[in-house]
């Protein structure tokens, strides 16, 4: 069987869930893997919306935050199954990804970026004003997912934080191939052809409008999942994980990866994460470290850092 | 051919086509038909409107008076994947090729209304999306073949030659089926070997029963091709009529030598 592009890049990623743990100096690297794994999945949809389809959203957060809030809200308020939550969380997202994006998409220009960088930070508002609801700024707790449990029962038995690394690993992985099945599929080409030149997609019949919609809303969905798993493993949350700087965190760690390819953007996401980690120094910076990371790669790698990469590595070899 | 055009039905018609920019008349009341198979030309000096006058018909532009239809249907300022399905075509003066995609994804792209299916089908990679997929990537590689690009086919589109990539456009047009493809300009910036493929090649398509319509400056291109020319200038149709007539006519002959005495005139 030939070795496509898409089969090397999930047999990367699942070699690398596997494996990273042998090269763990303690248990709490656990925890960092699954907070790079939430992220990359939120970066994969951005891969969706941006490297495909050439759209920008500045306020994807927002997105996040309604997955998080979903499980923390609807098992206390609906007596809902925590997993249930996720997949409403996720049907609001899209619903209103939809309904936003609908009359914006239809217009030419940025007008999708000013729109989203509204809505995330209308969200995020809403998150922390609405005390009786959500309790405001402090914050809310997440009941268990349960599915930890259900593994120990069959034999299977995980840390919690081994649990959330694979279970989230596993996630980041589905988020991928989806993606990647999308990247050469009818669609993801109509994506990428109005991403090159929008007018000679309208000739060949690409219903411009309504395909950027579509990636708007794929993209709300992966963003809303992530704040989901992230909500979910936390056992809390937070406004913050509906703010702008969560949003740009996203656009910067898609950019700095490289957005047009799905392992490149989720680089980026591991690099990202990891920095404020294991640097503590870089962790009060990280606003300034971000811009700067922002505006480097913007001048010098234009296509993220693992595409220059691959491509310098391609031209040794030749 | 001039005997037929009045007994076959027309495919495409133009009729008071105008559009102004900011009070300045572009074109100005075009009218003028195309029938199946047949190569029409629109000549004219630069800055005459033939451009233009390609987006309105396309529907890249609103036009601001009169009405454009296809197969009977009127279409005035319908838009252009809305035409692409109802059988028009088209390629750009200036190259509108999607740079990052290989030579072979370029030509599928243009399979899009035979491949498109729901968005989660492409997701999950079902059956279906896979079969449309290389149903189209099948039609691309014998396209590619024809514009005798099929040994670029994995080649990342924007290292290919001009003229290379003036064939790569054509056969993305081709791959819808339409039954009218516009191509502007599809010889400009060509060399003499270049643009005689594309004039072999466009009237291999007219052959098959596709109607052309076409844009170009190289003259001795057109006069060969060509069914049926219409001239504008100045945004206003000043002839009309086959190669031999419209190369005879006072008007056109002014408008050309006009425009060159004019220039002249300008260095002096």
């Amino acid at each position: 069987m030939k070795m496509t592009p898409k089969l090397a890049t999930l047999l990367i990623l699942a070699a690398l869930v596997l494996l990273a743990p042998f090269l763990f100096p303690s248990n709490f690297y656990y925890r960092v893997g699954a907070l790079i794994f939430v992220n990359s999945i939120a970066v994969t949809g951005i891969v969706i919306l941006t490297g495909y389809a050439g759209q920008i959203s500045l306020g994807h957060a927002g997105f996040a935050g309604i997955g998080a809030y979903a499980c923390a809200l609807a098992p206390a308020h609906f007596g809902i199954h925590p997993a249930l939550a996720v997949v409403l969380g996720a049907a609001i997202s899209a619903l209103l990804a939809w309904l936003v994006g609908r009359p914006i998409l239809r217009l030419k220009g940025y007008y999708l970026g000013v729109a989203t960088l509204g809505l995330g930070i209308l969200i995020s508002m809403m998150l922390n004003n609405e005390r009786q609801l959500t309790r405001g700024p402090d914050g809310i707790e997440v009941p268990e997912l349960g599915l930890r449990a259900l593994l120990k029962g069959w034999g299977l038995d995980l840390t919690n934080g081994q649990f959330w690394y694979y279970f989230c690993g596993l996630c980041m992985i589905l988020g991928a191939w989806l993606a990647l099945n999308l990247h050469n599929s009818p669609s993801g080409r109509a994506l990428r052809a109005l991403h090159g030149s929008e007018v000679a997609a309208r000739t060949v019949g690409v219903d411009v409008a309504r395909m950027k919609l579509q990636a708007f809303v794929i993209s709300a969905v992966y963003a809303s999942v992530s704040g989901s798993l992230l909500a979910l493993q936390n056992k809390f949350i937070t406004p913050d994980v509906a703010g702008f700087m969560h949003s740009i965190e996203m656009v910067t760690m898609a950019v700095l990866g490289g957005v047009g390819s799905v392992l490149g953007a989720i680089f980026g996401a591991a690099i990202l994460t990891l920095l404020p980690q294991v640097l503590t120094v870089f962790a009060e910076y990280e606003q300034l470290v971000l811009g700067l990371v922002m505006m480097l790669v913007m001048i010098f790698l234009r296509e993220g850092l693992l595409p220059s990469i691959l491509r310098k590595l391609r031209r040794k070899g030749e | 051919m001039t005997a037929s055009r009045d007994t076959q039905t027309t495919l495409l018609s133009v009729e008071g086509l105008g559009i102004s920019f900011g009070g300045l008349k572009a074109v100005n009341d075009v009218s003028f038909a195309v029938k199946p198979g047949e190569i029409v030309s629109v000549i004219g000096p630069n800055g005459a409107g033939k451009t233009t006058l390609f987006n309105m018909i396309s529907g890249v532009y609103q036009p601001g008076a009169g009405r454009i239809s296809l197969s009977g249907e009127e279409v005035t300022g319908m838009e252009p994947h809305l035409l692409a399905r109802r059988g028009m075509s088209r390629t750009f003066q200036n190259l509108q090729i999607f740079q990052s995609m290989s030579v072979l994804e370029n030509a599928i792209s243009g399979f899009h209304l035979q491949e498109r299916g729901s968005v989660l089908a492409d997701l999950l990679s079902l059956p279906g999306s896979r079969r449309r997929a290389k149903a189209a990537e099948e039609g691309a590689r014998k396209l590619l073949a024809r514009v005798r690009l099929a040994e670029a086919a994995d080649r990342e589109a924007g290292n290919l030659s001009y003229g290379s990539l003036k064939r790569l456009e054509i056969a993305r047009a081709m791959a819808s089926q339409p039954k009218i493809l516009l191509l502007d300009e599809p010889a400009a910036g060509c060399n003499a070997v270049e643009t005689e493929e594309i004039d072999h090649l466009i009237a291999e398509i007219a052959a098959s029963g596709v109607a052309i319509l076409l844009v170009e400056h190289d003259m001795k291109m057109v006069m060969r091709i060509s069914n049926h020319i219409v001239v504008l200038d100045h945004g206003e149709k000043i002839a009309e009529g086959d190669p031999a007539t419209v190369s005879r006519d006072p008007a056109v002959i002014a408008a050309y030598l006009g425009a060159e005495a004019q220039t002249g005139g300008d260095h002096a």
